[in-house]
């Protein structure tokens, strides 16, 4: 005697989109989460002293040219507060992109695809930001010569 | 249980005499229903239904009118009728509502009352939707008492402390108000959603207990609390009250602690 399945019995009559494609182990939500709250705050304080600095201590507004940003550059508290802010701010609003693509595209293929740009973007972004920080001299010397256009405050070399 | 709520303000003029054992008052209002039946077509479109309500009519009232009176091929779930099975969460208006527990005269009837299934679950027909994939995470929680150590020779005793820090999630009727409220849950069914979460608190933060690290355990999975971007649409879609952005919140803190 053949046996009738009980109705609405058994995970296979729930449509495929609804079925949880489980295996992600690991905390990586909770402490991307995390992470959006803790660097948020820190922004906070670092975006307002920034803009404190550079826009009303002083001549304030005035102040600001490349001399402003090369003597802030050559003080390595500036050096690590900006290179914070940089990294901070970048990967706080990459993982905030991130939540909005995991909420907003339909298409696996499509997740996918905006994903792998976003991440993209943002290593070409920080990575070239690191540089400039680390890298940038005021006064570039070329076979023993000032190059053209260096600020007025560069010594002769 | 003390969030009663103040019955909202009155959207039909009523006489003042009303409610004095005579007559109750009648007005006329259009009921525009989303009706799917797919043996007959595969769009969904709009029906109007102009009725005359009376002032102590519910939503629930104005379909059983139509049902009975206007067309019996209209399809919608319900039960006791009296906000206790969770049968009839409907959109009404645009909102989860239940539709036994609004009373037509607060809806403004100068403009048609529409009423639609509720979103994010396939429709079967008209304002039947197939609540499968809810009951699936409600089940994937584990909500049922778990107790560890050995079994006592009478009841389990509680607190009133330790019982009252569960108490709001205790009040859940499963009428999927919520879960389809959130537009998480629209774009992405995998979703727990914030019933599956309200009944899972229920027993993570009951002390009789023992399995609350199971659950949690659960929850944290990429599709669990995290995706939760407290909007508050579920908190203001239960026809119970329960302040379920506020559960899913402790739910995120609990995980959070047991990790760190």
């Amino acid at each position: 005697m053949s046996t009738i399945q009980a109705p609405r019995s058994g995970n296979s009559r729930i449509a495929l989109q609804y079925r949880r494609t489980s295996g992600s182990k690991g905390n990586f939500e909770m402490l991307a989460w995390l992470f959006m709250r803790l660097s948020g705050v820190v922004l906070v304080v670092l975006i307002f002293g920034h803009l404190f600095v550079n826009l009303m201590v002083g001549q304030g507004i005035h102040a600001i040219d490349f001399g402003f940003v090369a003597g802030k550059w050559a003080d390595p508290f500036w050096q690590f507060w900006d290179l914070a802010m940089l990294w901070l701010a970048f990967l706080h609003g990459t993982n905030g992109v991130r939540t909005i693509i995991n909420d907003y595209a339909e298409k696996t293929a499509t997740r996918r695809a905006l994903k792998t740009l976003l991440y993209a973007a943002t290593v070409v972004v920080v990575i070239l930001g690191t540089l400039v920080i680390f890298t940038f001299d005021p006064c570039p010397v070329l076979n023993g010569q000032l190059m053209d256009g260096s600020p007025s405050f560069c010594p002769a070399p | 249980m003390s969030t009663s709520t103040a019955e909202p303000a009155s959207k039909v003029e009523l006489p003042a005499s009303a409610g004095g054992g005579g007559e109750i008052p009648s007005f006329d209002i259009t009921l525009r229903v989303r009706r799917y039946n797919p043996e007959v077509s595969e769009e969904a479109h709009w029906d109007d239904f102009t009725l005359t309500m009376y002032g102590t009519d519910r939503v629930l009232d104005a379909l059983h009118k139509v049902k009975w009176e206007h067309d019996g091929s209209l399809s919608f779930r319900r039960s006791c009728a009296h906000g206790i099975c969770g049968s009839d969460a409907m959109r009404i208006n645009g909102r989860n509502r239940l539709a036994c527990k609004t009373l037509l005269k607060d809806l403004d009837t100068s403009k048609p009352i529409t009423v639609e299934p509720i979103k994010g679950l396939p429709v079967e027909k008209d304002l039947i939707v197939d609540m499968e994939p809810f009951f699936q995470s409600y089940r994937e929680v584990m909500p049922f008492l778990i107790p560890g150590g050995h079994e006592p020779t009478k009841e389990r005793l509680q607190t009133i402390e330790d019982r009252a820090r569960f108490d709001d999630t205790t009040k859940c009727i499963l009428c999927a108000a919520c879960t389809s409220s959130c537009p998480v849950f629209w774009t992405d069914g995998q979703y727990f959603g914030p019933a599956a979460i309200v009944n899972a608190h229920r027993f993570i933060f009951d002390s009789r207990d023992d399995a609350g690290d199971m659950r949690l355990e659960i929850l944290n999975d990429k599709e669990g609390v995290w995706r939760c971007r407290t909007t508050f649409n579920c908190s203001e879609a239960c026809p119970r009250g329960i302040q379920i952005t506020q559960a899913i919140a402790e739910v995120k803190q609990a995980i959070l602690s047991r990790n760190i």
